[in-house]
Parts: C-alpha cells; sequence; structure tokens
C-alpha cells in the first residue's frame, strides 16, 4: 500500500460525513498514473474567470482570468497591495477569515467551483493547502505533533510517524530533524521552521499548495532550499507562489502572472514574462522602472 | 537651562522619594507577615493541620476540617467556575467585536465590581433557600461568581495574545473553526490561563464574607457538597470574634496555615508563568 492510498483511505471516511454530496474524492492520488503534457493543458488543474474579490468597499481583486495546469508552478507578482495575496486566499477562501470580505466568479479546480455554497471551505483546505509569509510552527507542539497536526487536529488517531518521516522528508528536512522529532518545533531555525510548515501541509496530502512570500523571512540559504524545494514538488503538486522577489518567480515559476491595482496585467510562461512580455506595464514592473 | 548641580539635585530627590514610596508600600505587607507569623507560628503543629477545633478550654485542637473544607469549596467553585469563565473568555476573544461582547464586557466587570458579601446573599437566595439548608455546594457557587469575571476577563487576554498566524496555520489545515479555537488556540495560551486560574483560586480561598450564609461553618469533618462545611476563613472569623484568648491564638495560626496556601498558590502560578515565558522563545 502507497501512503498516498494509505492516507486515503484514512482519510475518506471522516470526510464523507462532513461533506454533503463529495462530487468526486476528497484525496485525489497527487500523481495519476499518466497524463501527457498535451492533456495537461486541456486539464488544467486551476481555472479561474472572471474573479472579483472585495474588502468591504475596496475592490482588491477586478476580474481575473487564468489557468493553472496541474504539477506546475505559476508565480503571481506586483507591486504592494496589487491584489496578488488576495488572490492567493481566494483560492483556498482563506479570505473569508477577513470579515466583509467576499470574492465572486468561478474558481474550478479540476472543474468543481469552489466558491460554491455546497462547498466546505475547511474540506477545500484540505486539498489546498497554505504556506505563509512568516513560519509560523505551533509553539506547544513538538516537530512530529506539527507535522501531524493536520490529521491529529482532523480526529486521526493512532501514529502517524510514516506519514510524519515522508512528509519530512517531501520538505527536505529529515536528515535535519530525524533526531529531534520531540523537541520543540520553536527551537528549530527560522528556516527549518518554514520547511516544517510545508511539511506540516503536506502531511494533509493537499493536490494544490498556496505560498505567500514563503521565502520572505528567510536568509539566503535557506531561501534556496526553499526554493529547492519548490522545485521537487511539483512533480507531484500544483504550485501558486505570491512572491515580491521577481528572481525567484524566475527561478522557480513556469508560468508568471503580473498584477497591478488589482487587475490581472499579464500571465504567461515566466521567460516570456520576462523577456519579451505583452504589455508595456509589465516591462516596466520587471525591469524594475516601477514598483 | 538650570544648572547640572540643581538638576542633579532634582533626579536624586525623587530617586529617594520614589525608593521612600516603596518602602512606605512594603511596610503594611512585612508588618502584617511579621504579626501574622509572630502570633501565629508557636500555635503550629502537626495536629493543628490534622485535627478537629477543640471545645474551649481544652488543648490540642486544630483546623483539620477548615483546611479540608476551604479545598472542598474551592474545587467546587472551580468545578463550576473553569468551564463558564474560561469558554466566555474564549468566546469574548473570538467572537467578542461585536454588540455581545460589549455586552458581556460590561456585566463581567459590574460582577466583578459586586461585594462579595452580596455575592454571598445572591447565593443564598438562589442555592441555600430553595434547598433549604447551607452546604458547601451554595459557598462553591458564591465563590464560583467571584471567579467567573476575572478568569473571562483574564482568558480573554491570554486568547487575544495567541497569534493569528497560529488561527490562518490550523484554518489552513482544514481544521474547523471550533476545533481550532479549542485544541490549537486554547492550548497555546493554556499557561496563561492556568496562571490565570491558580490566581482566581488563591482569591477564592481568601473569601470569608460569600462563605458566613452559604457554607456556614461545621465542627466536624464533612466530605459531601450538600452539608455545611467548615473553612479556614470563617474558622479565622469565628475564632477572632471569640472572648477566649485560646481562641484568638488559633485564630493567628490558621491565619498563617491560610496565607501559606495562598501564598503556595502564587509561587506555583508564578513558576509556570515564567517556564511558559521560556517556553514561548
Amino acid at each position: 500500500m502507497t501512503l498516498a492510498q494509505d492516507v486515503a483511505t484514512r482519510v475518506a471516511p471522516q470526510h464523507r460525513d462532513e461533506r454533503p454530496a463529495p462530487p468526486k474524492p476528497t484525496v485525489a492520488p497527487p500523481n495519476p498514473p499518466s497524463r501527457s503534457g498535451a492533456a495537461d493543458e486541456e486539464q488544467p488543474k486551476l481555472r479561474i474567470s472572471g474573479l472579483n474579490a472585495w474588502y468591504g468597499q475596496n475592490h482588491a481583486l477586478r476580474d481575473v482570468s487564468l489557468v493553472v495546469p496541474p504539477r506546475s508552478v505559476m508565480a503571481a507578482i506586483g507591486p504592494s497591495g496589487c491584489g496578488k495575496s488576495t488572490f492567493l486566499r481566494c483560492l483556498n477562501r482563506m479570505h473569508e477569515l477577513v470579515p466583509g470580505a467576499r470574492a465572486e466568479g468561478t474558481l474550478l479546480l479540476d472543474g468543481e467551483d469552489l466558491l460554491s455554497r455546497q462547498v466546505d471551505p475547511v474540506v477545500l483546505r484540505r486539498r489546498v493547502g497554505m504556506v505563509f509569509q512568516r513560519p509560523n510552527p505551533f509553539p506547544t507542539m513538538s516537530v512530529r505533533e506539527n507535522v501531524a497536526a493536520g490529521l491529529r487536529l482532523n480526529g486521526l488517531r493512532g501514529s502517524h510517524d510514516e506519514i510524519v518521516e515522508h512528509a519530512l522528508r517531501k520538505a527536505a528536512l529529515w536528515d535535519e530533524v530525524k533526531d529531534r522529532l520531540d523537541a520543540s518545533a520553536i527551537g528549530l531555525s527560522g528556516g527549518q521552521q518554514q520547511r516544517l510548515c510545508i511539511a506540516r501541509a503536506l502531511a494533509v496530502q493537499p493536490e494544490v499548495l498556496l505560498m505567500d512570500e514563503p521565502a520572505s523571512a528567510l536568509d539566503p540559504i535557506a531561501t534556496a532550499k526553499v526554493e529547492d524545494l519548490i522545485h521537487e514538488l511539483k512533480e507531484n503538486y500544483t504550485i501558486v507562489i505570491v512572491t515580491h522577489n521577481m528572481q525567484q518567480a524566475a527561478r522557480v515559476s513556469d508560468q508568471t502572472a503580473f498584477f497591478y491595482m488589482g487587475e490581472l496585467v499579464e500571465v504567461g510562461p515566466t521567460e516570456k514574462i520576462f523577456t519579451n512580455p505583452d504589455k508595456a506595464q509589465t516591462n516596466d514592473y520587471v525591469t524594475g522602472k516601477f514598483g | 537651562m538650570r544648572s547640572l548641580g540643581w538638576r542633579r539635585f532634582v533626579n536624586r530627590f525623587w530617586t529617594v522619594a520614589s525608593a521612600a514610596g516603596v518602602v512606605a508600600a512594603l511596610v503594611p505587607l512585612a508588618s502584617l507577615l511579621w504579626l501574622v507569623v509572630s502570633h501565629g507560628a508557636a500555635g503550629l503543629s502537626l495536629g493543628f493541620f490534622t485535627n478537629l477545633p477543640a471545645p474551649v478550654g481544652e488543648t490540642g485542637g486544630g483546623v483539620g476540617n477548615g483546611i479540608l473544607g476551604t479545598l472542598l469549596l474551592v474545587a467546587l467553585a472551580s468545578v463550576i467556575a473553569l468551564p463558564v469563565g474560561i469558554g466566555a473568555g474564549v468566546f469574548l476573544a473570538e467572537k467578542g467585536n461585536g454588540r455581545a461582547g460589549d455586552v458581556i464586557r460590561f456585566v463581567t466587570e459590574v460582577l466583578s465590581g459586586v461585594p462579595s458579601i452580596v455575592i454571598g446573599i445572591v447565593a443564598y437566595g438562589l442555592v441555600v433557600a430553595p434547598m433549604k439548608r447551607f452546604s458547601a455546594l451554595a459557598g462553591g457557587f458564591a465563590l464560583a461568581l467571584l471567579m467567573v469575571p476575572t478568569l473571562a476577563r483574564s482568558t480573554e487576554e491570554f486568547v487575544r495574545l495567541v497569534p493569528g498566524a497560529l488561527r490562518e496555520a490550523s484554518l489552513a489545515l482544514g481544521v474547523p473553526k471550533w476545533k481550532t479555537s479549542l485544541l490549537v488556540i486554547l492550548r497555546t495560551a493554556a499557561g496563561g490561563i492556568i496562571t490565570a486560574v491558580l490566581l482566581a483560586v488563591a482569591r477564592a480561598a481568601g473569601e470569608t464574607a460569600p462563605l458566613l450564609f452559604t457554607a456556614l461553618n461545621n465542627q466536624y469533618w464533612n466530605f459531601r457538597a450538600d452539608q455545611p462545611t467548615a473553612s479556614l476563613t470563617v474558622q479565622i472569623f469565628n475564632y477572632a470574634i471569640s472572648p477566649y484568648e485560646d481562641w484568638h491564638n488559633k485564630a493567628w495560626t490558621a491565619a498563617l496555615v491560610l496565607l501559606l496556601l495562598v501564598g503556595l498558590l502564587n509561587l506555583l502560578a508564578r513558576l509556570l508563568s515564567r517556564n511558559r515565558m521560556e517556553g514561548a522563545r
């Protein structure tokens, strides 16, 4: 039994209780057997059309449409306040935590509308994981408990050691923490804490991983490690990353979306966006003329 | 511009003045401790902790039932007050930004300002009168009424100290809101809340007025919640207003025991909060 299947069998029954009408299995195998690149384009992981978001009266995101192919990295860039973080948060409905925030439009994950009322945001967030700007491990929990937190807090009992090890290996942290799994997570360095948070997000077997400036609080070496990690993770996961750092976007992403004043100015292959963008505004931003 | 000498003088003057303020504040505390220890220490013995009160004129005897009674009362009060107080505190921190929160916050403020003798009368009316008997339960209820507002407010403060990033981390893992509040937020705030609980317990253990006509008193051991119960504070009160020299001495010794008990709880709270501060870094 592979780990994914193991998790699927353990997670599935509980999800069945909480979801009124599951249109599809909650935990899809992260690595479907065989799919060519051409098929990927026909079957985008995320298809976003006409997405608008408001914070109260503030129209933060205007009519954004784009598609993210599976097992690829999409970077969202743009100056502060351009709506890229709002865009990211809409993807797992974390924007709903802000009082007065709302989003309209269609957000299809494997063809299922995420913004529909039938979709429980709690269940959605197990499919669309998130890593935040600042490392935020649970301070009262050990390294092991942190990684298993998503499973434990969702009511899965028993030993999660296998999943913990697997997630830590995926997050390239296993070798550094295997001897202190029961030590407090606070004792780790900032970069280790961030990789721990990535491992924690991976342990619930999400299909999509959202990263909100995951390296902006880290030193260059830790940043490089996180970037390497993103490269490895995209073999299995679809990743959307928000970053202020354009070199980082250029290094890690397959596609880049440039946001400005709440609008999606341009989206395309990263190489094209950085070398030969269609819009002058994009060109000005990536060459550092403004922003 | 005043001269350097003048500024030095002013500086020294206010340093001395504030030091004098500290001394003035410490004198009553020190004299209180000295008084209680000097009068009470002589009566301390193992028997004082374990024996029942002796009748007037007999030597020996102790406040064993009073100590047990205080512990019983505080335990009953905690059973009632902890869920209500902590629950209210979590609600205030998590959902208390609306009108309901303001109302509850105002009510807890009013409640914490109610004189403890009034709390005693309320407990008499609500518990003693319908049950037609004085009981430990009534005393525990009265003490619980005193504990709830402080518990609610300090729980709220500690829960609000938990960084929002942890809430987001938990919610982003697909953990429902209520579980996030209970298993992540409350757990992170637990160190502070335990400190607040111990301080509330210590305060409740030192109350006399709410017990006078709720738990009343008892000359014998009592383990039942529906019976009148002795307590250290009421015992001290009764000994102190008696006309007997022997009982006056016992009042001092019992006061010393009560101080030790409350001091122990405070010390425990300090240690726990210190450990927590270190753990958070």
